[in-house]
């Protein structure tokens, strides 16, 4: 009985290192366990998920995990609409409780340009089935009575565009679950496994180096967020990426105040209070790239002064954490999904930056049929990497949380 | 990471008071393939490491610079003026 308490349950298998796979996936991070999980679901069990570190500890570990779908462009609104769907079925799917809470979100416009972009999103929101509307400041003050409208100050509340089925998730919880429900359709995890060099035979990648050994794989897939470059760069590919850290922080817990995300580009800030009663804090990526994921007391001075703006509120409450995580900044803020010509047998799963979270499930499903089929699926096929070449850049980076400085 | 960046007018100064404008990349000429005109407005090596990269003392003498940095330890190893940038 004692025993029995003790044993250790595991969430996943510790599998030794085969040398071949049907598909390798390097990146253990929300994106290469969603699309494994999506590659068993397709019967494709033959797979290895490598991560150098420890599962989920990129950019996913450090995730602010705001999951939306009030995007600008056609080709991102359905994209991050059907994700957004799926997110609303994943707990009962994953049988994990991802703590999902759609709270709604505002998006706060105070200038007239600004407030022009955020009727513009709202506009082709409804026409492509996104709940979201532009809201007065009457509105605002009911929704989130806490905070500062600016009446008579610099920066003035002028609107918000309001979605209400956007939430936040418990983003570990997240990675957790597709790791373990990949895990039990036979897929193998390999955290603690550093991808080296790829291995190309006659322009096709067949394999990876790793410091545990060589393997040998029919596809290789790359989701390695803010390490893209290192990766691709063993292919001789230069990706249209630079890699910046995005920084965050949470206040001690307080007394539930805020039930709303609330985010302004103009004031370079967003914020919502988690289920523990934290009230957590982001803004823009650092403004020079780096690889280096230590956070500054710079940008920590710089958030504070922004969302004291919003909240002043908060301005006695103290600081318990801060933190920085790698994002592959694009130049249209706007995903890199699928092949790449010229060398095949290598799939793209990158250019997340700061919004990649909410994106996993239709990322990892739409890859996974790629892989599977060889057939770009219609929703991911804007986000190919020719894209660049072709000059039709997607340019999201007006529904970029706070993106103003970059 | 916040770090110090030796402005070759002022001397070191915190990151903070600069703007990084990425890695040197060279201008291909006007008759030059698409593809490379492509890779010149888009494709980044973004390495790990040591890279040659812009910068401008934008709080400070206002000038701009040259300077070898690891991207990872942030380590700054070289500033130049532009004319003495070698390529
Ligand atoms: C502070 C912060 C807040 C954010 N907030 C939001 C938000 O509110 N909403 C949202 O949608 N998105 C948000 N994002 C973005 C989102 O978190 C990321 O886009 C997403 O987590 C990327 O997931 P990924 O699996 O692609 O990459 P990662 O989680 O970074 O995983 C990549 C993995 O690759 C591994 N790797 C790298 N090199 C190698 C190698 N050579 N060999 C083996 N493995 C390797 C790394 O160890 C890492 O685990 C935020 C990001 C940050 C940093
Ligand atoms: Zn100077």
């Amino acid at each position: 009985m004692v025993l029995q308490l003790f044993k250790k349950s595991q969430m996943w298998r510790k599998p030794d290192l085969k040398n071949r796979y049907e598909v390798v996936i390097i990146g253990g991070g929300v994106h290469g366990l969603s699309t494994a999980y999506h590659l068993g679901k397709l019967g494709l069990t033959d797979v290895a998920v490598i991560d150098k570190s420890y599962l989920g500890g990129g950019g996913s570990a450090r995730s602010t995990a705001i999951i939306r779908a009030n995007y600008l462009t056609p080709e991102g609104i359905p994209f991050f609409r059907e994700s957004h769907k799926m997110y609303e079925n994943l707990s009962q799917e994953l049988d994990f409780n991802l703590l999902f809470n759609q709270m709604g979100r505002l998006d706060l416009g105070h200038t007239d340009s600004a407030v022009y972009w955020l009727n513009v999103r709202a506009g082709f929101n409804q026409l492509l089935g996104v709940n979201s509307r532009v809201i007065d400041p009457n509105e605002i003050s009911e929704l989130v009575p806490v905070l500062d409208l600016r009446k008579g100050k610099t920066m003035p509340v002028l609107a918000a565009l309001y979605h209400p089925p956007a939430g936040v998730v418990r983003h570990d919880a997240v990675v957790y679950g597709y790791a373990r429900a990949a895990d039990r359709m036979g897929i193998e995890l390999h955290p603690f496994t550093e991808v080296t060099g790829i291995i190309k035979s006659n322009g096709r990648v067949t394999g990876v180096q790793t410091n545990s050994g060589q393997i040998s794989a029919g596809t290789v897939v790359s989701a390695t967020a803010g390490w893209s470059s290192t990766i691709s760069t063993m292919v001789d590919l230069d990706l249209p990426i630079t890699t910046y850290p995005l920084q965050a922080f949470v206040t001690e817990p307080l007394k539930p105040f805020l039930d709303k995300t609330i985010s302004s580009a103009n004031l370079h800030a967003y914020a919502y209070q988690t289920d523990r009663g934290e009230v957590v804090i982001g803004g823009p990526v650092d403004p020079y790239p780096t690889y280096s994921q230590r956070a500054t007391m710079n940008m920590l001075e710089d958030l504070s002064v922004f969302i004291l703006k919003l909240l002043p509120i908060l301005k006695p409450a103290k600081i318990l954490r801060q933190w920085a995580g790698l994002c592959d900044m694009t130049p249209d803020y706007a995903p890199i999904l699928g092949k790449v010509e010229g060398l095949d047998g290598f799939i793209l799963n990158c250019g997340w930056g700061t919004w990649g979270f909410k994106a996993a499930p239709i990322a990892g499903k739409t890859v996974a049929e790629l892989v599977a089929t060889g057939q770009t699926p219609k929703l991911i096929q804007p986000f190919g990497l020719d894209r660049f070449e072709n000059g039709r850049l997607i340019n999201e980076r007006a529904a970029a949380t706070a993106a103003a400085i970059h | 990471m916040a770090f110090l960046v030796p402005c070759p007018n002022c001397g070191e100064r915190n990151v903070y008071e600069f703007r990084c404008a990425g890695e040197i990349v060279t201008r291909p000429n006007s008759d030059a393939p698409q593809s490379e005109r492509t890779a010149y407005l888009y494709l980044r090596k973004n390495v790990a490491g040591e890279q040659r990269e812009w910068w401008y003392h934008k709080l400070g003498c206002r000038k701009w610079f040259t300077a070898i940095r690891n991207t990872v330890t942030n380590e700054v190893t070289e500033t130049a003026w532009p004319d003495e940038t070698v390529a």
